[in-house]
């Protein structure tokens, strides 16, 4: 039972960033219809950003003094970096692809996510970059379950970013104009939403909420590589598709479900085929039930 | 032209201040607490001498100063091309035929080496262009298929000694029901969610050959796979067979060529067959094939198994090669090289894959200093051509015309 326990804890805090993750599969996917194959890059770039700003803080010596200052500003500065790309590479390689057929743009996508772990490659080199351990050292024990100070603060905080997105999207004129835009771009146009600028808002807010999943990845595992962005991305994507795509309240739900079967499957089944399981689960929810378990939120565009 | 380049200058220097504001944070920040500008402004500045020049010379294009360049350019390539397209096409074909006949004379150990690469990345293309560029299914995880020969002829020479040329047949065959598998449920999604789709089935075959020790051997993989064996005939005392196995370069070189010459042929035939034209009316328009009569799934299921088969014997002739085969070859870095390669050189063409394959692999060998660019420029390609020129350098000739090109 304590097993569990743990292990039920363990899958909230993965869960919680792949969450994060798929929030921005799902919105991209809601406005262009386009799965954004460098979304798991945006991901892998804001832990870089994430461990270069932590590591310049430290270096600098702030770290010593304030560090749920310097934390908190690591974040701030890793969420407007990936915000900040996310705009560029939407205007760069998918916006002249909007009338082009889907294949364009999917391959472009794909181009852009080779070219961004490369460029991150050779700008920061092949090696693992560090994460500093002594923050969050503490833990809580009840018996055999511990939690360490790390996982309630990536569960507090991703639950915190989670709210802050949905009071965005369902409760400002901004969200009215993204779900606007979502339903249909001509008709959101005719009263005056500018496609355009929803389009590159959606973008960055997606990658932002990454950059955050990405550091949390990086405090959490100890370190961050360039190629790292590709299967959590896949397995995000299948959180996406699981919990309907472009259903941003499905795509919560998802992440949290593909982190929870993984840490199990893991626990309980092999912690080889750990990466299998999200693949399964993402083929199974296709084939059975291709709309998710909350529904498409966009009507059916596709043919 | 000042006209034209006001037009272009405003989105172009936003552009370039947007790439500094990306450049600077991955390059001028460091651990021990300092700041830099110096590394981050070179960079930017070539790529902003680079980016200029491309620029100029576009704007001088389209505003019509470089007429007295470009119009005896066009004027000598449009002779070139009648003057090409009037021999028949067969003598291109011994052309071509001739100089791949005479190659490994010609270059040396490491050129053949690198020849014997193109070729079975040739295959690989051609089969890759049966899903992606016939039928216009996405497929990520392509190499996958080539992997699952590749293992079928280690495991099946290694473990109980048969031949290469029984289990060429055994490694087409298995990657074909490797594809079924694969294809049978994805079949029913719609376009881009078979593309993840199989990203993800690629992956879990590539996870099976890491894990499962008994059979795979991991991440160790598996040595000693012996080469093609051939019987060559002697006519000392009588007529006898001598057993060979092709362990020299040049002698496998032309078994791959022979591969590529058999892969090249059979997509050319599939492709203006009853089967081609099938795959080409799914591609254009799923719901008006299905109108029409066409079986879409089992042409789609087709494509899929044509595509392994080609992927499979391929995967063969590289167990035979490599003489040792690990899951580190098959990872989804390939399929994405692959699948560059059909979009570079022109989905559906055969000469634009083969010259594809030619820019990706052969390129990259003759700059080698630039050696850790090379996925970079690959990604930055993909790009590039999604946007300039979707069809690629030797676009695929149709079968009908299209309406709109009537009309047009």
């Amino acid at each position: 039972m304590e097993y569990f326990i743990q292990q039920l804890i363990n899958g909230l805090t993965l869960g919680g960033m792949y969450a994060l993750i798929a929030l921005g599969y799902t919105m991209v996917y809601g406005v262009i219809q386009l799965i954004n194959f460098a979304h798991g890059e945006f991901f892998a770039a804001g832990g870089y950003v994430g461990a270069i700003a932590l590591a310049y803080f430290a270096g600098v010596g702030y770290m010593d003094s304030h560090p749920v200052i310097c934390l908190t500003a690591s974040f701030m500065i890793a969420m407007a970096y990936c915000a900040y790309l996310a705009v560029g590479v939407e205007k760069i390689a998918y916006k002249p692809l909007r009338k082009q057929s889907r294949l364009a743009a999917l391959l472009s996508a794909l181009g852009m996510s080779i070219f961004l772990s490369n460029g991150m490659m050779l700008t920061q080199g092949v090696y693992d970059k560090v994460y500093p351990s002594e923050l969050f050292q503490g833990r809580f024990d009840f018996g055999m379950v511990t939690i360490s100070y790390l996982q309630i603060m990536i569960v507090s905080l991703t639950a915190c970013l989670l709210v802050g997105l949905n009071l965005l999207v369902f409760k400002t004129k901004i969200g009215m104009a993204m779900r606007a835009t979502a339903q249909d771009k001509t008709m959101s146009a005719l009263v005056a939403i500018g496609s355009n600028r929803i389009i590159s808002l959606t973008f960055a807010i997606g990658a932002g909420l990454a950059a955050a999943a990405g550091i949390m990845y990086g405090l959490y595992y100890g370190s961050v590589k360039y190629d790292m962005g590709f299967v959590p991305g896949i397995k995000a994507f299948a959180a996406a598709v699981l919990g309907g795509i472009g259903n941003i309240t499905g795509a919560m739900i998802g992440g949290l479900i593909i982190g929870m079967v993984e840490i199990f499957g893991a626990g309980y089944i092999s912690g080889e085929y750990k990466d299998v399981f999200a693949f399964i689960i993402l083929i199974g929810v296709l084939y059975f039930k291709p709309t998710g378990i909350m529904g498409e939120n966009i009507d059916d565009t596709r043919v | 032209m000042i006209q034209e380049f006001k037009k272009v200058w405003k989105q172009y220097t936003i552009g370039m201040l947007w790439l500094l504001g990306l450049l600077w944070p991955m390059l001028g920040i460091h651990a021990d607490g300092t700041l830099t500008f110096q590394k981050t402004v070179t960079v930017w500045s070539y790529l902003l001498a680079g980016t200029f020049v491309c620029l100029l010379i576009y704007v001088l294009n389209t505003s019509g100063y470089l007429k007295f360049v470009v119009d005896p350019i066009s004027r000598t390539t449009g002779k070139i091309k009648s003057a090409t397209s009037a021999l028949p096409n067969w003598m291109w074909f011994t052309l071509v035929l001739v100089l791949a006949l005479i190659y490994p004379q010609l270059a040396g150990r490491y050129g053949t080496d690198v020849a014997i690469n193109v070729l079975l990345y040739i295959c690989l293309g051609l089969g890759l262009n049966v899903v992606v560029g016939l039928a216009g299914m996405l497929d990520l995880g392509y190499i996958a298929f080539y992997g699952v020969g590749a293992y079928t002829y280690a495991i099946l020479n290694v473990t109980y000694g048969l031949a290469f040329w029984v289990c060429l047949p055994i490694s087409a065959l298995t990657a074909c029901i490797a594809g079924c598998i694969v294809g049978y449920p994805t079949l029913r999604m719609r376009g881009d969610y078979l593309a993840i789709v199989t990203l993800g089935f690629g992956e879990i075959i590539r996870i099976i050959l890491n894990n499962w020790m008994t059979l795979t051997n991991g991440p160790n993989g598996i040595l000693g796979v012996k080469p093609i064996g051939i019987y060559w005939p002697i006519f000392e005392n009588g007529f006898t067979f001598e057993h060979l196995w092709v362990k020299k370069l040049q002698l496998f070189y032309y078994f791959a060529l022979g591969l590529a010459i058999v892969v090249a042929i059979g997509v050319k035939h599939l492709n203006f067959s009853r089967v081609g034209r099938a795959w080409e009316s799914i591609r254009e328009d799923e719901t008006a094939a299905e109108l029409m009569g066409v079986n879409t799934f089992i042409y789609k299921l087709l494509a899929y198994a044509m595509g392994a088969v080609f992927a499979g014997m391929a995967g063969a002739f590289f167990a035979a090669r490599m003489k040792f085969v690990s899951p580190e070859s098959f990872t989804f870095l390939e399929s994405a090289m692959v699948l560059c390669m059909v979009v570079l050189g022109g989905m559906g063409s055969i000469p634009g894959i083969i010259l594809g394959v030619l820019a990706l692999i052969a390129l990259p060998e003759v700059f080698r200093q630039f050696d850790s660019y090379r996925m970079l420029i690959f990604g930055a390609t993909m790009i590039i051509m999604m946007l300039f020129r979707p069809s690629g350098l030797i676009p695929a000739k149709r079968v009908g015309t299209r309406s709109e090109e009537k009309e047009g």
